[in-house]
């Protein structure tokens, strides 16, 4: 999985106690004027309810305001929003945030840079002061790794205007620095709200026509037929179409709620932030925001004093049985926990150990599964949508403390949330599935995520809790073979396979963002797929089974696939299934078992409905039948040898005359009959895919490591398979491809047949943009100069120079073993450089440029390929050759 | 004959120095090995008017309270009370003393596999033989769910103990795992490939495991699981069978082991004092909400439990195989001729002599005279030179005499059910069941619970509450307090005055004196505290019911 990289903190203002905030606030008096100018919607006794509206909002706290406020600016009406104290009572209340632009998703600085522009807006619309300073930010490296993850950031932030610089920070007398290592800063323009900004976005939002009720909170969402119609709240019935759950801490039980419950898994952990007095001489709202990450603390000023939170290692996870609002303004300060942040702010600031504490506040914060927030409608319920684990998302993603930022941040996407047009995927809800949302393992993952937030990131981690949920029929097999396990989607899958007598770093020492330890034992997996066979267990990619009683199987398939599926019994095509903006909803493999069925192969764990729009959903579940096989092992015999293993088992000729390749029988392998065997693999190598049963898993495995023994048979991991479909360019949907990009943006028009019968769905937009070229390409990348041994690891994200100019992202990246030299996959764009508007991309454009790929600050000269070599062999030889005749010639 | 029961003191205890020997040798004629003699003396408290009498004197009293207590007087005597006075132990040392065997192990909330019902587990132990004869093991079975925990008091010599406390629990796990795992297992083996590992130890760095005998052992082992996996009857173990099962075994085994002998030397004399030296087993196998103790002889299993109202009592989860216990007495007598009635159990004692009615080991209570005799006569010249193994019980007439059969006894846990605290005879005759369980809910309760801290509206300085935080915190970790529960239970066993609380003179007294006499004054304390974890065992009963 991927993660994000270390990312500096930002400032946040916050907000004190009920108190503090009704008596001292320093505008209360403004705040008075807006209640009462308000009051028909906001008073203790309210008005009645309507029974009916368009949109019923949960929550109002900064996420719900948010959200009400810019679909009113949409011209949506009838829209009410729900609160079930006061508004902004809840997280809110105690949090503020820093903003900074600085993100490690392009859509999340989107989200971030529309509320910097937002947020002056919303100053001239309602003439409050939100009191937001541009103050810019500062991270600490105590760490040569440290310093690695921020010199990525800023190659990263760079490309995208974001102005970063790494510099020997210069101090002010108050900060000590003895065990700084490297004292370097990251220079960019976060942005600090004041502490009433939402109510400023809750007045707008009333302003421009939102209905705002208090103390009503919602009980249940009434759905029929999948479709949300209305809510019941403890003060009546209420008809809608729409709603939102922007609950905050408590979209997860009011998810639950539901007849047909939605999951929405989050979970709370306890966070801490310290306010100091002011200190003598006040301290100047200047300051830049300062995170050190590696005392995990951020620090910035608070009205002349400090204030400085952090993300402990051993986190209080709460409210797993449940919560209610009383627990939560409930909350107590808890010295001892915020003890390690304590020291650390003080051996970072010494001259605050005569400053006074004015609070330790508690601002319980909910936390995701994947650090990132969670947006979009639910797959189960139309209707029905989720902005929720915003404040876990806003603290993680901005890897910091803010999380006004994030929130603020909806609004962007939330405009295009009904009409969607922007890169959402990663925080789509859609992404989990309700493996994530068991009690026990959301509290538990959290008090993982929670501390990740300031530990250091490198190239391929994994999650430590939640593990071995679901597992391979062969797990115990296999790791007993010394398998070492990554997770996707709570499915484990082997990495790697140490061999017996080798031991590897343990966990902690084997991160780094250079030549990782198993490079040797990928390398003899790699070798043994090129000249033997290996054995890679699939199991974790879905499988399912699609049936009709007549044609409509075929029928819908042609709608919903580009490439054409009228083939004869037997074979296998691969296809994209296509939105009607042309781009990949998945990418599969399909057989043709018989006329009326078919057999679909991704390769991702999770079913295809968690990515594909509404009417593929439906027509999939009312007009066919559809078999999720989950309880079939894949197998995968990766090599040139695969053919004579499976010949041996079968007494069934594979010569390629009586078996081609793409093609797809039922046989016996060793006992076992009817075994589905394909012959096709996922890297480009020559071999088979098994689908057995799995009663028979451990039969056919046996047999085939038994067997293959004298054709060098061994384990391969996915650290492998990555290699080698990266060195053949082959891309995978989730890490490469996405709902935006196209077959012709990656150079797979073969795969679609535009002169089929069947206007599949997606077709006329690649008819359009066949005529009017691609803006972005999908390029492969070799890597000239670096030193495998020496230089960072390319890992995704990096930034693509052509001719000094930059023009994308890589998407994913791996040391090619034949090629020996690293190749990074990703997507290439023609900025105009007057104008930065987006032009045609031609193959011309990308063979004619200079590229360098920049990683951690270092810039690498790059080879773009368009196309995939024929012969990687060939290419090796010639290097070999051509190294060889640079010897011979000095 | 008492005499001659101390013979073996030379030959099991080699460790031990010749010159005292001979004093051992006069000592323990009463006192050394409560399992073989009279009554054991407690440590009498003299009346409270007494020992203020004697506050005058500030450096005597507790000695003289201590020494008033056994009724015979010993030459000895002197000699302690003047090494008493010079080895006066300060706070630190007791608590070195007290801390050097203790062990806390904290189950991972998230390891990535099962949720555990057992929070962690404290133990410890304090010797009074030397070498000591207790032993204890605590292990996480890896190929099936649970956790097993136990404490062994050995007796004449700790070869026995030693040897239940490495092997015991394999042989648990083995009864426990599937068919399928034991023929992968033994595939495994066969083929030379690595086995899958069967248990993860939570061993203190002084519990140590013999390398010489790891060969033999593993071979037992094996054959064991090889009669296994012969016998599948298609079922999966049951915990209580298995259990059963698994002590027999091994007591078998090691009755085996020295019938056999080994062609290297030290291994056959090693095999012979294992199963002529004893001992009592008292172990815990604890999966979710099922407990099962399994008891041979008289350690004992007790849990706390927490009632409504806040308040501590205590559950015993075992039985001793005592002469106290009216069940045990029928037992053995069921189990011999009528005749023998009189003799079988005399002054409390098996056959008069052994006082656990049940035992590891001990193949002198078990063998029949012949196969003893053929084993000594084949054995090495050390064991013919010995008085004691010549020596056979008297009225010894019908065979096998002692079993290592446990009692199983099961217990669904409860949330209120807190802890678990199995211990040997060394603190419950030290420490009443009610009073241990009030000590170990207090401490448990006491560390969970401390007072947070609330600044509240007072003037204090970012310095000032860090140097609070910092003592807070080296409080917790303090050397001076326990964080172990166990070792609190010894502090208390040892040091406990006439009104329930330590006297920290009579704790340094107690631990001051010399190894000879330690033995006369307690007995050997191994302690493991088990915590549960209320929240999981809540959500178990909450979908069990």
């Amino acid at each position: 999985m991927r993660g994000c990289c270390a990312v500096q903190g930002r400032a946040l203002p916050r907000i004190l106690s009920d108190a503090w905030w009704w008596t001292r606030g320093p505008r209360w008096q403004s705040l008075c004027r807006w209640r009462r100018g308000t009051s028909t919607a906001t008073e203790a006794v309210p008005t009645s309810l309507p029974t009916e509206a368009r949109v019923v909002i949960c929550g109002g706290g900064i996420v719900g305001t948010a959200v009400a406020y810019h679909l009113s600016k949409l011209g949506w009406k009838e829209i009410l929003l729900l609160e079930q104290g006061r508004l902004g009572a809840g997280t809110t209340r105690f949090c503020a945030g820093i903003v900074s632009t600085v993100k490690h998703r392009s859509i999340e600085t989107k989200m971030a840079d529309y509320s910097n522009k937002l947020y002056q807006q919303l100053e001239q619309e309602t003439g409050i002061k939100t009191g937001y300073v541009k103050s810019g930010s500062l991270s600490l490296a105590q760490t040569q790794d440290r310093l690695i993850s921020l010199r990525r950031l800023v190659s990263r932030l760079n490309v995208v205007g974001e102005k970063c610089e790494m510099v020997l920070a210069a101090f002010g007398p108050l900060f000590e620095v003895p065990d700084l290592t490297y004292r370097y800063r990251v220079n960019n323009t976060p942005l600090r709200l004041g502490a009433n900004s939402f109510i400023c976005g809750a007045l707008a939002a009333n302003r421009i026509g939102v209905q705002i009720h208090e103390r009503t909170s919602v009980t249940h969402v009434l759905v029929e037929k999948g479709h949300v119609i209305g809510v019941e709240t403890d003060r009546g019935h209420i008809d809608c179409d729409y709603f939102v759950n922007c609950a905050g801490q408590w979209a997860y039980e009011l998810g639950l709620s539901n007849e047909e419950p939605v999951t929405i898994p989050l979970h709370a952990c306890e966070h801490f932030y310290l306010l100091t007095q002011p200190l003598q001489p006040p301290l100047q709202p200047s300051l830049p925001v300062i995170t050190d990450l590696d005392g995990r603390i951020y620090i910035r000023d608070w009205r002349g004093g400090v204030l400085s939170g952090g993300f402990e290692k051993t986190p209080k996870p709460l409210f797993t049985e449940g919560r209610n609002q009383l627990e939560f303004s409930n909350m107590h300060e808890d010295w001892d926990q915020f003890e390690p942040l304590l020291s650390a702010l003080l051996r970072r600031m010494p001259a605050l150990e005569s400053s006074e504490i004015l609070q330790l506040v508690n601002c319980p914060e909910s936390f995701t599964p994947d650090m990132r927030c969670i947006m979009g409608e639910t797959p189960n319920v139309r209707g029905y949508f989720v902005l929720a684990g915003m404040n876990s998302a806003g603290a993680s993603l901005a890897g910091g403390a803010g999380r006004f930022q994030a929130l603020w941040g909806v609004f962007h996407p939330f405009s295009v949330f009904f009409s969607p047009s922007n890169r959402m995927w990663p925080l789509d809800i859609k992404r989990f599935g309700a493996l994530q949302s068991s009690r026990t393992f959301l509290r538990h993952r959290v008090m993982e995520v929670m501390p990740l937030i300031y530990e250091l990131k490198v190239p391929r981690w994994d999650f430590q809790t939640g593990r071995q949920l679901r597992t391979s029929p062969l797990y115990d097999r296999l790791d007993a073979q010394g398998a070492r396990w990554m997770e996707k989607h709570g499915f484990e899958r082997a990495k790697f396979f140490v061999p017996p007598a080798k031991d590897l770093l343990a966990l902690d020492q084997s991160k780094t963002f250079y030549k990782p330890d198993w490079f040797d034992i990928v390398g003899s997996e790699v070798k043994c797929c090129k000249e033997a066979v290996c054995v890679i267990d699939m199991s974790s990619f879905t499988k399912f089974e699609l049936n009709s009683t007549g044609d409509q199987a075929l029928e819908l398939l042609q709608r919903l696939c580009s490439n054409d599926l009228d083939v004869p019994v037997g074979h296998i095509v691969h296809t994209g299934m296509l939105n009607e903006r042309g781009g990949y909803e998945n990418d599969c493999s399909v057989v043709r078992l018989n006329k009326r069925s078919y057999f679909f192969f991704l390769n991702s764990p999770i079913f295809p409905c968690a990515g594909s729009s509404q009417h593929t959903r439906e027509n999939l579940i009312f007009s066919c039948v559809v078999t999720l096989l989950l309880s079939f092992l894949a197998l995968n015999l990766i090599g040139p040898r695969a053919v004579d293993v499976l010949s041996e088992l079968s007494y069934v000729p594979m010569t390629p005359d009586h078996f081609p390749s793409l093609f797809c029988k039922e046989m016996s392998v060793g006992y076992a009959n009817g075994i589905r065997v394909m012959s096709m693999t996922h890297t480009g190598e020559p071999g088979f895919i098994i689908y057995i049963p799995i009663e028979y898993a451990l039969h056919v495995y046996n047999e085939v490591m038994s067997v293959g023994q004298k054709y060098g048979i061994r384990n391969a991991g996915y650290y492998a398979l990555r290699s080698l479909r990266i060195e053949r360019f082959f891309a995978f949907w989730g890490q490469d491809l996405d709902n935006f990009t196209t077959p012709l943006e990656c150079g797979r028009e073969f795969r679609v047949k535009f002169d089929k019968d069947t206007d599949f769905i997606g077709r006329e937009a690649l008819l359009f943009q066949r005529q009017e070229g691609v803006t972005r390409r999908f390029t492969m990348f070799i890597l000239e100069d670096h030193n495998t041994d020496l230089d960072l690891w390319p890992w995704w994200g990096e930034p693509i120079f052509r001719n000094g100019h930059y023009v994308g992202t890589t998407t994913s990246s791996a040391y090619s073993y034949t090629l020996q030299q690293h190749v990074c996959l990703g997507f290439v764009q023609h900025f105009d450089l007057e104008t930065g508007e987006r032009l045609v991309v031609t193959p011309d454009f990308i063979n004619r440029g200079e590229y360098k790929i920049e990683i951690g600050g270092q810039c690498f000269r790059a080879k773009a390929k368009l196309y995939p070599f024929s012969n990687l062999f060939a290419q090796k030889w010639q290097k070999d050759a051509m190294e060889l005749g640079d010897v011979q010639s000095k | 004959f008492l005499g001659a029961m101390f013979v073996p003191m030379q030959l099991f205890s080699p460790l031990i120095r010749n010159r005292e020997i001979i004093r051992i040798y006069s000592t323990a004629y009463n006192f050394h090995g409560r399992h073989f003699c009279c009554q054991p003396q407690q440590l009498n408290p003299i009346p409270l008017k007494a020992s203020l009498k004697k506050t005058t004197r500030p450096n005597n009293p507790a000695v003289c309270r201590v020494i008033a207590g056994p009724p015979h007087q010993y030459l000895q005597i002197k000699d302690y009370k003047t090494s008493a006075q010079r080895c006066y132990l300060t706070p630190p040392q007791v608590n070195s003393i007290l801390k050097a065997n203790e062990y806390s192990f904290k189950v991972p909330e998230f390891d990535g596999k099962n949720v555990s019902s057992v929070l962690g587990f404290d133990s410890n132990q304090l010797p009074a033989n030397a070498p000591i004869e207790d032993r204890r093991s605590v292990a996480t079975c890896l190929q099936t769910r649970g956790m097993l925990l136990g404490v062994f008091d050995g007796h004449a010599g700790c070869a026995c103990a030693q040897a239940i406390s490495e092997r015991l629990f394999y042989y648990t796990a083995i009864s426990l795992l599937p068919h399928e795992t034991l023929l992968e297992i033994e595939n495994a083996v066969e083929s030379g490939r690595a086995v899958l590992p069967i248990l993860q130890w939570h061993k203190h760095p002084n519990d140590y495991f013999s390398k010489e005998a790891a060969k033999l052992y593993f071979n037992s082992l094996r054959t064991y699981w090889q009669e296994l996996i012969d016998l599948n009857s298609g079922e999966s173990p049951i915990v209580k069978e298995a259990l059963i099962h698994a002590f027999k075994r091994l007591d078998n085994d090691i009755s085996l082991e020295a019938q056999v002998g080994d062609p290297n030397s030290f291994l056959n004399y090693w095999v012979l004092q294992v199963a002529f030296s004893g001992a009592t087993a008292c172990v815990a196998h604890i999966d979710g909400i099922n407990l099962h103790i399994a008891n041979t002889g008289d350690s004992r299993a007790v849990l706390g439990v927490q009632e409504e109202d806040g308040s501590w009592s205590a559950v015993t989860l075992s039985n001793d195989h005592t002469a106290q216990n009216e069940n045990e007495v029928n037992r053995v007598h069921s189990e011999h001729p009528k005749p023998e009635e009189k003799t079988v159990v005399k002054q409390d004692r098996l056959l008069g002599l052994l006082m656990p009615f049940r035992a590891f080991g001990d193949v002198k209570f078990k063998w029949s005279i012949e196969l003893q005799k053929r084993v000594l006569e084949s054995g090495p010249d050390q064991l013919n030179e010995n008085e004691y193994t010549k020596f056979i019980p008297p009225n010894y007439h019908t065979p096998p005499y002692l079993t290592a059969e446990p009692e199983v006894i099961r217990h669904e846990l409860r949330p209120q059910d807190k802890f678990l605290v199995l211990a040997t005879d060394g603190l419950w005759e030290t420490l009443h069941r009610q009073e241990v369980v009030r000590i170990v809910g207090e401490h448990i309760t006491g560390v969970h619970l401390q007072q947070p801290i609330s600044v509240g509206g007072y003037r204090v300085t970012l310095a000032q509450m860090h140097s609070l935080l910092m003592d807070r915190r080296a409080r917790t970790t303090s050397v001076f307090e326990d964080q172990n529960a166990a070792t609190r239970l010894i502090r208390h066993a040892v040091g406990n005055n006439e009104f329930g609380a330590v006297d920290h003179e009579r704790l340094s007294k107690m631990l001051s004196l010399p190894e000879e006499l330690a033995r006369m004054y307690r007995d050997d304390i191994t302690i493991i505290v088990v915590q549960f974890n209320s929240h999981i065992v809540g959500a178990h009963h909450k979908t069990s019911t």
